[in-house]
Formats: C-alpha cells, sequence, structure tokens
C-alpha cells in the first residue's frame, strides 16, 4: 500500500505537474535547488501533520465549518515551521520569505484534507500526507534544477557545465512559467509515446 | 516627498513594477482557473480588488492594536487567515441581503477567494516596511497596496483572458496545446512586464 501510495503521490497524482495545485509557490520557490528542496519538505511536514490531526478529529468537527477548522490546523502547523525556520535556518528563512506563511493557503494541504483525510483513518492520512508531500517536493526539485542550472549554471553553489553562458531569464518571472511549460510538455510527449 | 506622491509610487508598484501575479507569482490559481473567458476574469478581478481592500484595512487595524502590542505577532499567520475568512463569510452574507445584483456578479467567486493566496499575500506584505519609504506601512498606505495590489491582478488577469480567448481559434502544436500554451503566454506577458522594473521613481 505504501508503494502504490508513493507511485501515485509522485506520477499519476502529481500534486504540481497533473493536478496542477501549489502552483504559487512552485514557480517563486524554485530559482534555487535548495529552496525547492527547504519548501517541499516544508510543505510536506504541514501536509502530513495536518492530515494526521484532521483525520483524528474529523467525527468532532461538524460538517458546515469543517473548512475554517482545517485552516486553522493547517495554520497552527505551519506558525510551528515559521518559528522553527527562522530559529534554525535563518538564511532559508529569508530566501523563501512571505512563501512559508503562504503555505496555509496553498490548495494542495487543504484539498488532501478535505478530499482525503476527511474520509480515511489516521494511519492511512498519514501516509498520503508523506506520498502527496514527497510528490510536491520531487517536482520541485525537477523545476529547481532546470531552473537553477539553465538560469545560473549552479546547482548547490558548484559550477555544473564548464563554459556554458548561463541565461539569467530562467531564475526570473519568466522562466518559472517557461519551466513548467516544458516540463508539461515532456510529459504529454511521453505519455502520448506510450500510448501508442 | 509628499504623501501623495508616496501613494502614487506604491500604486505604481504594485499594479506594474511588482504585479502580484507576473512578478511575485502569488494568486496564479485563480490566475491560470478562472482566465478562460473575458467576463468570468473581470467578476472574479472585482472581486479581489474588494475584498483585499477590506483585507488589508482588517488586518492592519488588528496588526498594530491587538497583536503588536500585546507582542503575539507570532499569531499572525492564524488570525490573518481567519479574519480574511470571516471576513469573506460576511461579505457574501451582506451583498446576498442588501445587493442581489452584485451577488450575482460575483458570488460564485466569494468562497474561492478565502484560499487565494493574493489576499493573505498583501495582509503579510503590509506587516513588513515599505519599499519607498522604508517605514512600516501607515492605515491609508496599506489600504492603497491593498487594492493596487487587487488591481494589479485583475489587469493581469484581463490582458490573459483577453489573449485565451483569441487562442482558442489559433493553430497551436497538439503537444502544447490547453495549459503547456498558456504558460508560454505568461511567461511571454512575465517577459513584457520585466521591463517595468526599469519605472524605479524613488531609488
Amino acid at each position: 500500500m505504501i508503494k502504490e501510495n508513493l507511485k501515485r503521490g509522485i506520477f499519476s497524482e502529481n500534486p504540481i505537474f497533473v493536478l496542477l495545485l501549489g502552483l504559487c509557490p512552485s514557480l517563486a520557490v524554485s530559482t534555487s535547488l535548495v529552496n525547492g528542496i527547504g519548501m517541499g519538505l516544508a510543505a510536506t511536514f504541514v501536509l502530513t501533520c495536518s492530515n494526521v490531526i484532521i483525520s483524528m478529529i474529523k467525527r468532532l468537527i461538524p460538517d458546515k465549518v469543517r473548512i475554517p477548522c482545517y485552516i486553522v490546523v493547517i495554520a497552527t502547523f505551519v506558525t510551528i515551521v515559521q518559528l522553527l525556520m527562522k530559529a534554525y535556518l535563518p538564511a532559508l528563512d529569508k530566501q523563501l520569505g512571505i512563501f512559508v506563511p503562504l503555505i496555509v493557503v496553498n490548495c494542495i494541504i487543504l484539498g488532501r484534507a478535505e478530499a482525503y483525510a476527511s474520509k480515511n483513518n489516521v494511519f492511512k492520512s498519514f501516509i498520503d500526507g508523506i506520498a502527496i508531500g514527497l510528490g510536491f517536493t520531487v517536482s520541485l526539485s525537477v523545476l529547481s534544477i532546470i531552473r537553477e542550472v539553465l538560469g545560473s549554471n549552479k546547482l548547490f553553489g558548484l559550477k555544473v557545465i564548464p563554459s556554458f553562458n548561463p541565461m539569467a531569464v530562467f531564475i526570473l518571472a519568466p522562466g518559472g512559467f517557461f519551466t513548467i511549460a516544458l516540463v508539461m510538455m515532456l510529459i504529454r510527449y511521453y505519455s502520448n509515446r506510450k500510448k501508442v | 516627498m509628499g504623501n501623495i506622491a508616496g501613494l502614487i509610487g506604491i500604486s505604481i508598484g504594485a499594479v506594474l513594477i511588482n504585479n502580484f501575479v507576473l512578478s511575485r507569482f502569488i494568486g496564479l490559481c485563480p490566475f491560470f482557473g478562472v482566465s478562460k473567458k473575458l467576463s468570468s476574469a473581470t467578476g472574479m478581478g472585482m472581486a479581489v480588488i474588494f475584498v483585499m481592500g477590506l483585507a488589508s484595512s482588517f488586518t492592519w487595524l488588528i496588526n498594530s492594536f491587538i497583536l503588536q502590542p500585546y507582542h503575539v505577532e507570532y499569531l499572525q499567520t492564524i488570525v490573518f487567515i481567519l479574519v480574511i475568512a470571516a471576513l469573506v463569510q460576511l461579505v457574501e452574507m451582506a451583498l446576498q441581503k442588501y445587493s442581489p445584483s452584485l451577488y450575482e456578479a460575483l458570488g460564485i467567486y466569494l468562497p474561492l477567494i478565502t484560499t487565494n493566496c493574493a489576499v493573505l499575500g498583501v495582509a503579510i506584505i503590509n506587516t513588513g516596511l515599505n519599499q519607498f519609504t522604508g517605514a512600516p506601512f501607515t492605515f491609508i498606505e496599506s489600504v492603497v497596496n491593498g487594492i493596487m495590489s487587487g488591481i494589479g491582478f485583475m489587469f493581469a488577469l484581463i490582458l490573459m483572458a483577453g489573449i485565451r480567448e483569441k487562442l482558442e481559434l489559433a493553430d497551436v502544436p497538439e503537444l502544447l496545446d490547453g495549459l503547456p500554451i498558456v504558460f508560454i503566454t505568461a511567461g511571454l506577458m512575465a517577459l513584457a512586464f520585466l521591463g517595468f522594473s526599469g519605472l524605479n521613481f524613488f531609488s
């Protein structure tokens, strides 16, 4: 079951490329691999914890006020991440900036709470949180690798391709849109080829 | 630099230089979701401007009169998102009662706005420093920033909807059909908006 869940989270229900959820942080933060992974793991932490808590308290929440209740649970974990990041990773916190508090409104997290955690037991929701979170992290890393290599010719601060002039537009705003279009195009190309 | 000049600076900054969608990457989900038709783009844009203006004034008041005096700024995220959710609900109920025609036009977009990062985003930006004066935002400045950011969002949304309506008729390569071509269009628009970063008045 764990393997199936992971496969679903990373491929068939990939939050960014297939479901198109959580675009804002993924485009804004993917300017370097470190930022991308940091954001992905922060969102995974929030997603997993909120999934667990929501599946625990799902019977206590009246149906009409469930969305505000979910948001409070999510916002609590986001605040925890915010404080931890400020204390232990101040450089990353500065880089991610406003996008750390904006994890609250990341549609992936509220979407999983509504579609999965409110209907399944604690263990299943925990696995689902980790699987979808990893799918998000992997997609963010793919985007960041493409953008960082093309845009500044660096990964983790090391030069990648000798004698390659980086195209700065890829780490600026337009590059984010171009990169995601490129990745979606490649995914479509391969899935079309599989069918034929 | 007078007060009015500062406000104009904030407005141009919010609409053109730091456009929410095209250079800050905030509020992308509705940008791609509701830009298929010009009419729905206008409705969504109006609803966002309205809620962003209201939300910036309420969150500024709460931040300066409750959170800061009692030193509980770490509750900012939770308080802001709850205030925005409650505000959207109230606006929806008030519109339904007092202005059914406006409710008809904006109604379906209002619930979507609660989880629109643009509204929470502008509330958080307003708690920081004003990049033009280097001082914290005043009440007027934060309301102007909220409304103008909303106008910037609507501007980008309407441009995009106009282009997408024309794209329907265009012959797009199979691999790019649908969303990929929309992303590329957004990228080209963002490239054009990069030009506005030269419009720096005060530095």
